[in-house]
Parts: structure tokens; sequence; C-alpha cells
């Protein structure tokens, strides 16, 4: 059984093309997370998930339920703001507690502070 | 054809998402320190919440779309109140 909403052929290719590369974004996200070397590198590669593979999907779905019900959806829109506003946020408050613990305890070596950096956090 | 096309397009999502959350599931498990294990976790959730708008697409239904909605919502906090307490060793002060 083939399960599959019934979409003329271009809207199909749109959303295939938009929902594949959203997918093999988000697949190389995680395998960054899984074979960077330390926490501070594997910090940056989970954005490439929660940005682009979020959006395109995202992107898709919209395309998708607009087409099916000969009406504008945009309800998709409200998880990529959501996404997109609180992925920084928790990301640097991830990376503030690691460096926090690694400059108190005997943690691995901690990036250089750069020079911008004025908080004795 | 078209329609055969998307099927498969979006069953190759579905596999390559479901690659994404067994790495983060990996990462989990092995992370070296807690901090790894919270990000794996983070990158989990965001993994589970697009394999369900896929399965949203798939089926043409909007009641996934509220599942991962929620997900999202819940993910943010577990995440925020996980990297609080490694900062400073309890929730709730």
């Amino acid at each position: 059984m083939i399960l599959v909403p019934d979409l003329p052929a271009w809207a199909a290719a749109v959303v295939a093309i938009l929902v594949l590369a959203g997918a093999a974004m988000t697949l190389i996200g995680s395998i960054g997370l899984l074979r960077m070397k330390t926490f501070y590198n594997r910090l940056h590669p989970p954005t490439l998930g929660s940005s682009a593979g979020t959006l395109l999907i995202v992107v898709g779905s919209m395309v998708c339920f607009s087409v099916l019900r000969t009406r504008p959806s945009v309800h998709e829109v409200l998880i990529a703001v959501f996404v997109t506003l609180t992925t920084p946020v928790t990301f640097m408050l991830l990376g503030r507690a690691a460096l926090y613990r690694d400059r108190t305890g005997d943690g691995e070596e901690v990036p250089p502070s750069s020079t911008m950096e004025n908080d004795a956090s | 054809m078209s329609a055969i096309l998307l099927a498969w397009a979006l069953t190759l999502a579905q596999i390559m998402l479901g690659l994404s959350m067994i790495c983060a599931t990996v990462r989990v498990v092995i992370g070296p320190r807690a901090q790894d294990r919270v990000l794996g976790l983070d990158s989990l959730y965001v993994n589970a919440m697009l394999m369900l708008l896929v399965f949203g697409i798939q089926t043409g239904r909007t009641l996934y779309f509220e599942a991962a909605l929620i997900i999202a919502l819940l993910g943010f906090t577990s995440t925020l109140a996980l990297a609080k307490f490694l900062m400073r060793g309890e929730v709730i002060e």
C-alpha cells in the first residue's frame, strides 16, 4: 500500500525535493555530531539540522498542505519561528555551562578566550 | 508516476531522519561528559520533530503537526533546564 497525498505533478516534485534536501541536511548535521573530536566542535553541526533542515521540511509541508486544501496553509510557520528563535538560546546556554564546568573543574582543554569577552563567567 | 516518486522520496527522507536519530542516540550513549549527552538529546528531539512533520506530509493529516509543535516546545524547555542544571547544580534556586 502506497501512502502518499494526492498532489499534482509539479507540487509532488517540489515537495519531494524540499523534503529530501531537508532530511539530507539533518543527516549531515547528525553525522558531524558523531564525528567531531571535542565538545566545542560538536556544538556546531546539529544547528544545520535545526536551521536548514527544519526550514526546508517546513516549507515542503506548507506547499503540500496548501495544494491539498486549495487554500494557503501557514500554520507550520509556528514551528519554523519557534525553532529558529530557541536554538541559539539553548546552544549559547549549553556552551556557557560547558565552559564554566571546564574552567572550574579538571575538564578538557578550553578554547582560548577572545578579546571581546569581558564577563567573568 | 509522480505519486510513486513522492512516495519513494518521503520514504528515503524518513530513512535519513532515522539514521540521524541513531547518530544522536549513539552520541547520548557514548558521550564522554554530561554536556555531550545533553547535546545529543537536543539533536534527537529536533530529528524526531522533523520525522513527525514528514509523517504528516505522508498521511495528509494535521494531527502530526500538533505533536511536532509540542515536541518543539517541551524539548526547548528540557534542554534549557538541563543546561541550567549543568551550570548551577540545581534547576530552581
